[in-house]
């Protein structure tokens, strides 16, 4: 057992002394560190289970790209690669404020915590508009298998495209970024609440891993997003 | 010792009152009681479901039910028994119960999160609920597509979505536990000092943090098949029906594991308490968990031999499913070699386990023989796969329930349950099972095909011996249910260590104060040490000095 | 009650004799693992049983070695089983060259089975006694299961693609048919029987009111009526691929890649033409889909078969 492992510790046994003392420690923990470090692990297992979630989608996306790569290939050109593109850019900015606001948490500075998850709130809100944009796009397109007529025909360098595999990237394609802007809105929903206890001053350098372990799911979402672009927005594309 | 057992002491149970106090609670203890009583009542509703097809079965004509109904029955059964009884089974009630207890901690983890894993248990069984009392769905347990997707009237939305949220109430869990089990343990509780309860549990946190999220990705694709025909499931736009059994049997399959393990958990605890000894190979026994856990990831396809896979695929899916059978052996040898000059008490929990052992030994061996190809071909999607997984999943997960149930009654309920009451459950509970699907083992392999609401009447001699055993099961489930609801108001107030076993939850009172643990222990010793005492509790007058 | 209890099924194809050697097989191994651990366990629990309320178990363990005896000794007898069993599938899924093609069909809730001859019968199937049949068989909505249990064979029947099974009868008589796998509410009841006739009693039956045209000659009918013979055709200025001979070859594709002439690909091809186009031509074929049933389909690509036959 390393000497970092807290519970193997011996010495941890009378810590719930110190217990009233610490004002954000909950009942059960014997110090903000453990605390720290069980929520952080918490959040890596919950992550590890995420990446199971978006890997059913991965594993049907490579298996029909396989099958169909022209379909792909034809479908993919039909997604706006310039709104894509801003899209990633406006994401990696958001991870950037997150980080940022996690290290003003850290350190103390509850006020630029603040501004900066706002700043984050933003950016993912305006994320969320582009992909709203895109969606019309393609519902005016009658390109939503499901809630229009889908329709498409269209020949790809030279090859008639059937309509039902352009159907099936596209069901890939709103499964997948719809569940990837769920993740985003559920995430902008526990930013407005971390915001709500960071103006209330409740994070402490000892004790910030509320916003630590936000910030892991947030930089999380947003690696989804760089794997989805380049599968979905830059097939076929040299 | 720092609680006397004499005194009304204030306890988990009667430190506040009322329903809300038990809604709103944080307390391990008191939600694994709400994960009791909720499964409990699911499964009694999938125990209605499985009389109606055992009194369907009585004869082959199949006059009792609409077939249409009888698919209904059949598929509710299966849901509810696997999804809401099963899964949350062991883990959710015991485990929630006894984990901190076994590592010194004064809870879980994370408290909040386990109460919202039970809300999700319960709003995703209402759901499933509503669409049973809104005319059911008839799609199996296992929703096939393209059957599920494109052809089924039934609620499957309704139910895939309700599966889907109770999937989140595992996922949340097995979380819980992981982090629990890494973070919280007292102070030198190491690894190779956790009782072995802990360890099954730890394998089985990890099948359904790594497990549950793809099942529950597959039914949200079949969900989205169903409303907007994307057309990955579906031949016709040019999907493939197959994908989705990979997609399910991904997670479906290690799901038995994580319906079994923690059974096998209960059953090493219960052995070392009842023979007084440390259990024979703990690491053996403590690996093999975490073996099972892994191979179970690498053996789905053997669900999808006849499917259409490749004869290459079949080969090596088959030759990893067999495996399987290795640390399961390991476990099973090394309980029984535990019994060597033993000091062996035939109490009910024991009954249960040795009953555990029998049965599992048959599921096993026959899970060897439907992995063998050459016999696969001719009885998978028969009665021989039916009994098999009854074996397995009710002969191994409800044995070790009910044997782990009674082994901490006392310290649940600072009450003990009647003697002879419960050892008369124990037995009726191992014949009924066997009289209800040792027949089946010999209908499958007369071809009898699963799912099937009328059959040919050569069949019905053996299904009629199938529904008489399931009489004398009913009984056997229905008793304990019984005197174990009289026990805690009549029943003899309990000690608090009434069987003289060894373990953290032993040393607190029956039943425990609301923080577990008056003093933090500190564990000086190995698990299951009869010869000395290895637990302390350390004063905090006496740590300063 | 007793002479209506049958403890085992028929066994009337040449693999059942080797399914059932499998089977008893590991029937006994596992009777003897549970007799050996019922026995240990019950045994040893009688003999070292509590003799007072406080005693405690003796710190003795059997020997460390059994560890490795008891994990070594079962994945050796596994994998006897596995390579065994693994024989039987192997044997069961590679359909003899001699094998007769026979049809099925399988649609909610009904068979439908076409004889080479073209016979076509439903939820029954005759078949001559010694002959070897490959049962190529398709769905028409949802998955299916050909099952015949006195033949110890079953597969899947997978909408849009063909799977086969095929089996060798060996005893005269009546057995049961099952659909397998859950298809719906009259599941239960999508069964018949499997005739097996010696192979006069066959003839005859075929020759009684249960003539028919044989599925290629159906299939060069429809060629014919569906204008397919129009591109696809013998001479070399054709428009579209040559067929004859085609079948079982590796065919290039327009894009470089390569597909085996098989029954998916003819299947594919008509039905979405577009998908894998041969090498040097153009994509102009029109799809059939929603114009053949899954009969035609079958009996069209036995015709296109046919065309790479002995004798072509």
């Amino acid at each position: 057992m390393s000497s970092t492992d807290h519970t193997g510790d011996l010495s941890a046994a009378h810590a719930g002394a110190a217990h009233a003392a610490l004002p954000r420690l909950e009942h059960h923990f014997d110090s903000y560190e453990q605390q720290r470090e069980t929520a952080s692990l918490g959040m890596w297992l919950f992550i590890g289970q995420e990446m199971l979630f978006f890997g059913g989608l991965f594993t049907a996306y490579i298996i029909f790209r396989h099958l169909f790569p022209d379909a792909f290939a034809a479908a993919s050109h039909h997604l706006d690669i310039r709104l894509g593109s801003f899209n990633t850019v406006v994401l990696i900015g958001s991870s950037l404020t997150m980080a940022l606001a996690v290290r003003a948490a850290q350190l103390g500075r509850q006020k630029v915590c603040g501004w900066f998850l706002i700043a984050t709130m933003v950016l993912g809100v305006t994320f969320l508009g582009v992909k709203a944009i895109e969606y019309h796009a393609k519902y005016v397109e009658n390109h939503i298998p499901g809630v229009t007529q889908f329709h498409w025909e269209e020949n790809f360098h030279g090859k008639q495209i059937p309509q039902n595999q352009a159907r099936i990237f596209y069901g890939l394609y709103f499964a997948m970024t719809g569940l990837h802007a769920l993740h985003m809105i559920v995430g902008i929903g526990i930013l407005l609440w971390l915001l709500y206890w960071v103006r209330r001053g409740r994070f402490t350098p000892d004790n910030y891993n509320y916003v630590e372990g936000v910030g892991l799911y947030w930089h999380f979402v947003d690696i989804i997003w760089i794997f989805l672009f380049p599968l979905l927005y830059l097939i076929g594309r040299h | 010792m720092s609680t006397a057992s004499s005194a009304p002491a204030r306890n988990y149970l009667n430190s506040s009152y009322g329903l809300w106090s038990w809604l709103t609670t944080k307390d391990h203890k008191r939600i694994g009681i709400l994960y009791a009583i909720t499964i409990t009542v699911f499964f009694a509703i999938g125990g209605l479901m499985a009389t109606l097809i055992r009194l369907e079965l009585a004869t082959p004509a199949g006059d009792l039910l609409q077939p249409d109904t009888y698919n209904r029955v059949f598929t509710m059964h299966g849901i509810l028994m696997v999804f809401f009884f099963l899964v949350p089974s062991i883990p959710a009630t015991l485990g929630n119960f006894l984990l901190p207890l076994m590592l010194g901690a004064k809870d879980v983890a994370f408290p909040k999160l386990n109460l919202a894993s039970w809300y999700c248990l319960v709003a995703g069984g209402a759901l499933t609920l509503w669409a049973l009392i809104h005319g059911g769905v008839d799609t199996g347990w296992t929703f096939y597509t393209p059957y599920s997707s494109s052809y089924s009237n039934t609620w499957v939305n309704v139910t895939g979505i309700g599966v889907f949220i109770a999937g989140f109430s595992s996922i949340l869990t097995g979380v819980n536990f992981i982090a629990t089990i890494h973070r919280m343990r007292a102070p030198g509780m190491t690894w190779f000092r956790m009782p072995l309860f802990v360890w099954a549990h730890y394998a089985t946190a990890l099948i359904q943090v790594l497990g549950t999220p793809v099942i529950a990705i597959t039914l949200l694709l079949l969900v989205l098949e169903r409303t907007f025909h994307i057309g990955i499931f579906d031949p016709t736009l040019g999907g493939d029906p197959v994908l989705f059994q990979h997609l399910f049997w991904f997670y479906s399959h290690p799901a038995v594991y994580i319906m079994i393990l923690p059974s096998m958990g209960v059953v090493s605890e219960i052995i070392a308490a009842f023979t007084r000894k440390r259990v024979f190979g703990y690491r053996f026994i403590a690996f093999s968990s975490l073996g099972i856990a892994i191979l179970g990831f690498l053996v789905w396809g053997h669900h999808l031999f006849v499917a259409g896979i490749s004869t290459y695929s079949a080969l090596v899916f088959s030759v990893l499913s067999m495996l399987v059978a290795v640390p399961s052996a390991i476990k099973v040898f090394n309980w029984s070699a535990t019994l060597y000059k033993a000091s062996v008490s035939w109490e009910t929990p024991m009954l249960y386990a040795l009953g555990f052992i029998g049965l599992f030994t048959i599921g096993g061996l026959t899970g060897v023989m439907l992995a063998t190809l050459g016999i696969d071909l001719h009885v998978t999607d028969t009665y021989f796969v039916i009994a098999h997984f009854h074996y397995v999943m009710v002969g191994g997960a409800i044995m070790g329930y009910l044997g782990g149930l009674h082994f901490w009654w006392p310290k649940i309920t600072g009450r003990m349950y009647p003697v002879f009451w419960s050892k008369l459950a124990a037995l009726l509970v191992f014949v009924g099972f066997n009289l209800t699907f040792f027949p089946q083992f010999i209908l499958g392999y007369m071809g009898m095909p699963r799912r099937y609401h009328a059959y040919p009447p050569e069949f019905q001699v053996l299904n009629v011996m199938s529904s008489a055993g399931a009489t004398v099961l009913a009984v056997g489930y229905m008793l304990p249910l019984i005197y174990l609801a009289w026990s805690m108001r009549y029943g003899r107030k309990a000690p608090e260590n009434p069987w003289g076993a060894v373990g953290l939850e032993w040393e607190t009172s029956s039943p425990p104060p609301p923080e577990n643990f008056v003093h933090t222990p500190v564990v000086t010793g190995e698990a299951y040490d009869y010869t000395k005492k290895v637990y302390a509790f350390p004063t905090q007058e006496a740590e300063l000095v | 009650m007793w002479q209506n209890l049958p403890l085992f099924p028929d066994s009337a194809s040449t693999l059942a004799g080797q399914v059932d050697g499998i089977y008893l097989f590991s029937v006994a191994i596992a009777l003897i693992f549970s007799a050996l651990i019922a026995v240990m366990v019950i045994t040893l629990a009688i003999k070292y049983r509590r003799r007072h309320p406080d005693q405690i178990g003796s710190e003795e363990h059997p020997p460390e070695i059994l560890e490795l005896v008891w994990s070594v000794v079962p994945l050796g007898i596994m994998l006897v089983m596995f390579f065994w069993g693994a024989r039987v599938f192997v044997t069961a899924r590679t359909v003899p060259a001699n094998a007769v093609e026979y049809h099925a069909v399988a649609k909610r809730w009904m068979w439908k089975f076409q004889h080479p001859s073209g016979a076509r019968e439903i939820n029954e199937l005759h078949v001559p006694v010694g002959q070897t049949i490959v049962m190529k068989m398709t769905s028409e909505d949802v998955i299916h299961d050909f099952f015949v249990p006195a033949f110890r064979t079953k597969y899947d029947i997978v909408p849009g693609r063909y799977t086969t099974v095929w089996f060798q009868a060996t005893k005269v008589g009546e057995y049961h048919l099952f659909c397998a796998e859950y298809c719906g509410a009259e599941h239960s009841r999508m069964g018949g029987r499997v005739v097996v006739m010696s192979p006069r009693d066959y003839e005859e039956w075929l020759t009684h009111g249960n003539a028919g045209v044989a599925p290629a000659a159906s299939g060069a009918e429809l060629f014919g009526t569906l204008a397919c013979n129009t591109c696809h055709k013998s001479d070399s200025a054709a428009r579209a691929p040559k067929l004859d001979g085609a079948y079982g070859t590796q065919v290039t594709m327009v894009d470089g890649t390569t597909a085996k002439f098989d029954d998916d690909y003819i299947r594919e091809s008509i039905l979405n033409p577009q998908a894998k186009v041969v090498s040097g031509f153009q994509p102009i074929m029109p799809t059939f889909k929603g114009q053949i049933s899954e009969d035609q389909l079958l009996q069209l690509i036995t015709y296109v078969k046919s065309l790479s036959g002995p004798g072509k």
